[in-house]
Formats: structure tokens, sequence, C-alpha cells
């Protein structure tokens, strides 16, 4: 066999490697949104009532509390950024912390520093490689996230909020929601102070508080944190799976396309050969034939 | 109001929706002590510390649930129980 041929054959073998690998975590990834997407939906209950609640609260009460009332001038803000632990997701993370840049930036345009709280390793890898501050970082539970995980990091925030030195003034959070299967965008949404456009239009009853408005506040809002978190984190969840069925799909794809390009250049490496042989051949018997038409 | 007597419950965790259905009676164990709620309650928030919900559903079963802590929250006969449920 020639060694043309044979680097061809070889490049061939690898790339049907792959193209297996990816093949698969393009399925396993497709497997796994429907049912991110069905935890997501599933959380959605919860986080609706809580975020009725502690609009009920904020709004039939006087109480001033650092989590829903707006600072005068805020000084600090806690960001969170939720991207992957894994790569092979496309622009994925990327797309996240990109989107966290570009808050940061605006934050800091408004006099406010930023400290950033970060989800996924991608993340962690993209600040530490920059040598930036990371105020705290969690990883290992991007694509199946579990309400403790949620639970852990709101603690770390709350705690930001309520008792650190430098208090925080604001919260924003940065993730990718999951519109549908196709499309997947980062997003940011401020958790605290509570956004006014989350204050309610219509009348709302007139609630009685048991115990007082400022202790059912001060339980509800923790949970209302963790009810936005781990919402957060499940829809990102969700969008990766999405993000990795996607990029596998097109690895596959070009896969395809690379063995199509790669057989068509092996059959005419093949095709050469034979012709030079077959040439060679016929050189070689009209050489014998003269020869011996000479000597008779 | 309309004669509707009867509460619409839902009992939700963080990861799920636990239960949801219509009831006549529901108590539930707050910061303050134990309460009973009927239809046609006064709007109410409260916080649930650990102990059990129960609530007679309309067909005439009682559903309890162990509750680890969480929240009770009643208007316009609609009654939304949120906290995480105890592996019993």
């Amino acid at each position: 066999m020639g060694a043309q041929l044979r680097v061809y054959r070889r490049r061939m073998r690898s790339v049907k490697a792959t193209k297996k690998i990816t093949k698969a975590m393009e399925l396993i990834s497709a497997s796994r949104i429907i049912k991110a997407q069905q935890r997501v939906n599933s959380s959605s209950p919860y986080a609706n009532e809580i975020t009725e609640a502690v609009r009920a609260v904020a709004t039939f009460s006087q109480v001033d509390h650092p989590l829903t009332t707006a600072s005068e001038s805020p000084r600090r803000a806690a960001v969170l950024i939720i991207a992957a632990d894994r790569g092979m997701a496309g622009a994925y993370s990327n797309a996240a912390i990109k989107e966290g840049d570009t808050v940061i930036a605006a934050l800091k345009a408004r006099g406010i520093t930023a400290d950033a709280y970060l989800v996924g390793r991608k993340a962690l890898n993209y600040y530490k490689f920059r040598n930036r501050a990371i105020a705290g970082s969690w990883t290992g539970f991007s694509d199946n996230p579990q309400f403790k995980n949620a639970r852990e990091v709101s603690a770390a925030l709350i705690e930001a909020f309520t008792t650190a030195a430098e208090r925080a003034d604001e919260f924003h959070i940065i993730y990718t929601e999951f519109k549908s299967m196709i499309t997947q965008t980062p997003v940011t949404g401020q958790v605290l102070p509570l956004e006014t456009s989350e204050r309610p239009e219509g009348l709302l009853p007139q609630y009685e508080f048991e115990p007082d408005a400022t202790q059912v506040l001060n339980a509800l809002l923790p949970r209302y944190v963790e009810a936005r978190v781990f919402n957060a984190m499940l829809q990102s969840a969700a969008s990766e799976h999405a993000a990795r069925r996607r990029a596998m799909k097109s690895a596959t794809d070009n896969a395809d396309e690379l063995i199509k390009s790669l057989t068509r250049l092996a059959n005419a490496a093949r095709q050469a050969e034979i012709t030079q042989e077959i040439s060679e051949i016929v050189g070689g018997a009209d050489a014998l034939a003269s020869a011996s038409a000479g000597s008779e | 109001m309309a004669a509707s007597s009867n509460l619409t419950v839902d009992v939700v965790s963080p990861e799920k929706r636990v239960w949801s259905g219509e009831a006549t009676m529901v108590s539930a164990r707050t910061l303050e002590g134990d309460i009973g709620i009927l239809p046609d309650h006064a709007p109410l928030l409260g916080i649930l510390v650990e102990g059990t919900v129960s609530i007679k559903s309309t067909d005439g079963s009682s559903h309890d649930f162990q509750m680890s802590g969480g929240f009770i929250s009643v208007s316009k006969n609609r009654v939304s129980v949120l906290g995480e449920e105890q592996a019993s």
C-alpha cells in the first residue's frame, strides 16, 4: 500500500473514532435536556409562590429591611455568574461570562464595586487565568444542580448582604435562560433589592402576619433568594445541555463531511497507485519486448 | 363572595409540587402555635415550624405532610404551603 493512501486511512480512522464520541455526547445531552426542562417546570410553582409572598410582605408592611430597600448610594454589588463545569458546549459558558463582564462594567460606570461569585469550572478558570478577584466559587454541579447546592450558594450571598464587613447593596444573577431547544440567551436578573417592576399593579389582599411582618420578611427573604438562585441554576443546566447537544451535533456533521472528503481522497490515491502500477508493468513489458527483439 | 366554600390547596417544595387539590380544612403549626384554616379565612402569611401540616380534602380523606419549616400563605380561599417535606 502506498504511503499517501495509508495516511488517508489513518486520518479516517481517527475521525471515525471522534465521531462516535461526539455522537454519543449528542445523544446523552438530548436525553438530559428533557429531564432538565422538567425540573425547571417543577421548581416554578415554588418560585412563583414565594415571589408572590415576598411581594405581599414588601407591599403591605412598612418594614425597612436591608434586603428590600434600595440603598441611596450603592457601593458594592454581588454578581453571581452561572457557567458550565465542562466545555464541549459551544459558546455557552463564554456567552454567560461575557454577559457578566458587561454587567460588571456597567456597575463600575455607576461607581459600584462588583464582587464576582462564580458557579462552574469554566467561569472559575476564566477568572483565575486573568488574575481577577473571586469572592466565592462553586463547582461540580452545573449540569445537575440540587437544591442543597442553591442553598449553599445563597447562604454565602446572603451573608455578603447582611453580616459581611463591606456589605453588598445589590445582587445580580447572570444565567442562561432556556427559551427553547434552539434558543438560549444569557440574561441578567436583579434579585436584591427587589425590583420595583416586581411590585404588583393591582390590589393585593390585606394580609395578617404571623407572628409579624418583620419576622416573616426575615424568614422569607433567604428562601426567596434560594428559590431565585435554584431556578437560575436549573435553567442554566437545561441551556447547557441544549448548547452541548447542538455543539456535538455540528461536530458529528463535520466529522461526516470530513470522512466523505477523506474517502474521496483515499479513493483517488488508490486509483493513482493502480494506474502507476499498470503503466510500470506496461513499460516494463515494452522494454523487455524491444530488448528481446533486438537480440534476435 | 360566591358560596364556593372550599380551599384550593397547593403544597410545594423547592423541587416539585407535592400535593394540590380542594380541601375543607388545613391545619399547620406556625411560630405562634397551631392554626386551623377554614374557607373564607382572612389573608395570612405565617412562618411554619417543624411539624405536621394536615389537609382535610373534600372527598373526606386527609393528608399529612411532615414539614421541616416553611411558610403558609392564605388569600381568597387559596392556601399555599411552601416548605421542605421531611422524608418520613
